[in-house]
């Protein structure tokens, strides 16, 4: 194992990640699959032999299809999920908008869902108090603060939960297509909020398929295609190598109409 | 980066992100714990107009069915039988909602579970905290009908009792981390688990006195001690039910089995060991429970 320099920020080093999938579930399904000599079970390799380092206070734009691996590489390096094969070494505190309202109980308020949903994430008592404020004023939600989550719009439920995740003290902050959901102010209000992570020099990992806004975030792209890891490098090479760039263009004016729609991550 | 105002120095050493101390981990994170544990207690009776009335009035109903169809119908002639049922009744609520509930949490739960790293075990333990959390008010229950029958408390016997919820907490933690797991990959699980758990009142001197199995089965009455949740219902009784006679020391040495506490503290070895082992199965599929969710 080569050693790190005390800099370095994540390590992704020969990574696999080996999935089962069940087809059949039910005994009854399996009898007749077996009957059939159909396969009750197959694997595929979400991630294959990912290998990576990032240093402190990069920010990453992670790209690719769907299903290309993006989430699971998230989960490898957020601690929920472990390699098959391989290590991940991360530095510092983890936090992330992967979990946004992650958690939520919807039978009780926003108020004691913000101390919960801040426990989950890994802050102390003390700390969530201190910030609770603050956390209240991003999210906005005026007086639905003590009602059940449950009556919240889906909009709010987000807002809240990431009000709650943006205000993590974090070394690494990981975000995964957050801003599909929000209004355009709030979105606004995210990216801005993410922009002031990265430039204080927290290690950024973003995860979009909105090429402006990984233009605007980040200075490294990766692309992972059928979990490879494809490309790794400068971004405007990056954008074009996923061909995104390409796509807005032939496609005319619908995609791009508007460039601050493209900017703010239009995900779908 | 040589970006000014970049600088952001982590003095923590490079390491893996997943947690891996499993229970110990657990503890750890004491103050997340009492948080999910606080989640589920205040959601149960959210929205409900009597509130934590109702963990009372739930065994009191209870109390009341065995002591009217036991006690009056069936006419069992064993001293203050509600007492004696309602001892037997608190171990095996404790135990079974423990088992049933923690099965059930990591599924229930899945959303966390595949969104956020932390220790897993969290939640098999924290079913068992809410289940004993919900056995105060049926201890408060108890303590009241007791004091009310001339019972006085006696420190060793109490000691006991606390020896029972050990044991309890343990074996049912321990039973839980399993199939918690198992229940990941065959939801099957936790029907078993239901069923598997109408068995354990009938197999605790509840319905009926320890003396009866010792008079029917001679010295395999001896095997029977062995199941940890009989010894800890025994404990419970001795603590409660025995005090509430009118000659405790004749009820003590007719309904008691001799040599309880050597019994007990095998039943709690033998739950820690589970235990132990509960946590080595957990570790070893853990990998796999958020692909499998």
């Amino acid at each position: 194992m080569t050693t790190h320099s005390s800099n370095t920020s994540i390590v992704v080093d020969d990574v696999t990640k080996t999935f089962t999938l069940r087809y059949h579930r039910t005994l009854k399904q399996m009898t007749v699959a077996a009957v059939k000599g159909r396969d009750i079970r197959g694997k595929f390799n979400a991630l294959d032999h990912v290998s990576f380092t990032v240093e402190q206070g990069e920010s990453i734009g992670l790209m690719g299809l769907n299903g290309s691996g993006k989430s699971t590489l998230l989960k490898l390096i957020n601690g929920v999920m472990r390699p098959d094969t391989g290590t991940v070494l991360t530095r510092g505190r983890i936090a992330g908008l992967i979990a946004t309202g992650a958690g939520f109980h919807p039978q009780l308020t926003g108020r004691e869902n913000v101390y919960l949903n801040a426990a989950v994430l890994g802050m102390s008592e003390a700390e969530t108090q201190r910030k609770f404020d603050d956390i209240v004023e991003f999210a906005d939600i005026g007086r639905f603060l003590d009602s059940p989550v449950g009556h919240y719009s889906s909009g709010m439920f987000a807002r809240l939960g990431f009000a709650v995740a943006i205000h993590v003290d974090s070394d690494i902050f990981l975000a995964d297509e957050v801003l599909a959901v929000g209004d355009k102010p709030f979105k606004q209000k995210c990216l801005k909020k993410m922009q002031e992570i990265r430039d204080s020099g927290r290690t950024l990992f973003y995860v979009s398929h909105a090429a402006g806004s990984v233009r605007k975030m980040c200075d490294r792209v990766l692309v992972l295609e059928q979990g490879r890891l494809a490309f790794d490098g400068d971004v405007d090479e990056g954008i074009k190598f996923v061909r995104y760039d390409d796509d807005e263009k032939s496609d005319g004016d619908e995609l791009t109409a508007g460039d601050t729609d493209d900017e703010l991550g239009a995900d779908i | 980066m040589t970006d000014a105002g970049r600088l952001h120095v982590v003095d923590a050493p490079l390491s893996p992100p997943a947690p891996r101390a499993g229970l110990l981990e657990v503890f750890r994170r004491r103050y997340l714990l009492r948080m999910l544990v606080k989640r589920e207690v205040s959601a149960r009776y959210q929205g409900s107009f009597l509130g934590l009335m109702w963990s009372y009035i739930n065994p009191l109903s209870q109390l009341f069915i065995y002591w009217f169809v036991m006690g009056k119908i069936v006419g069992r002639s064993t001293e203050m039988f509600a007492v004696h049922v309602f001892c037997g009744l608190i171990v095996v609520q404790f135990f079974i909602e423990t088992f049933n509930a923690g099965t059930r949490s990591i599924v229930r739960n899945r959303s966390l579970v595949q969104k956020m790293a932390m220790p897993r075990e969290m939640f098999p333990v924290a079913s068992m905290l809410v289940s004993l959390y919900h056995m105060g008010p049926q201890i408060v229950i108890l303590t009241v009908i007791c004091l009310f029958t001339g019972w006085t408390p006696d420190p060793v016997y109490l000691l006991g009792f606390l020896l029972a919820l050990a044991i309890i907490a343990a074996l049912g933690t321990s039973l839980a981390l399993v199939f918690s797991v198992a229940n990941v990959f065959m939801r099957d699980v936790s029907s078993f688990v239901s069923i598997l758990t109408n068995f354990v009142r009938f197999a605790v001197p509840m319905i009926y006195p320890y003396s009866m199995v010792d008079a029917r089965f001679g010295h395999f009455a001896q095997y029977y001690l062995f199941n940890p949740i009989a010894d800890a219902v025994l404990l419970v009784q001795q603590a409660f039910w025995v005090g509430t006679t009118d000659d405790p020391d004749a009820i003590h040495a007719a309904h008691i089995p001799d040599h309880l506490y050597a019994y007990g503290f095998l039943a709690l070895g033998i739950a820690l060991v589970m235990l132990v082992c509960g946590q080595l199965i957990f570790t070893r599929f853990e990998n796999r429970i958020p692909e499998q969710l």
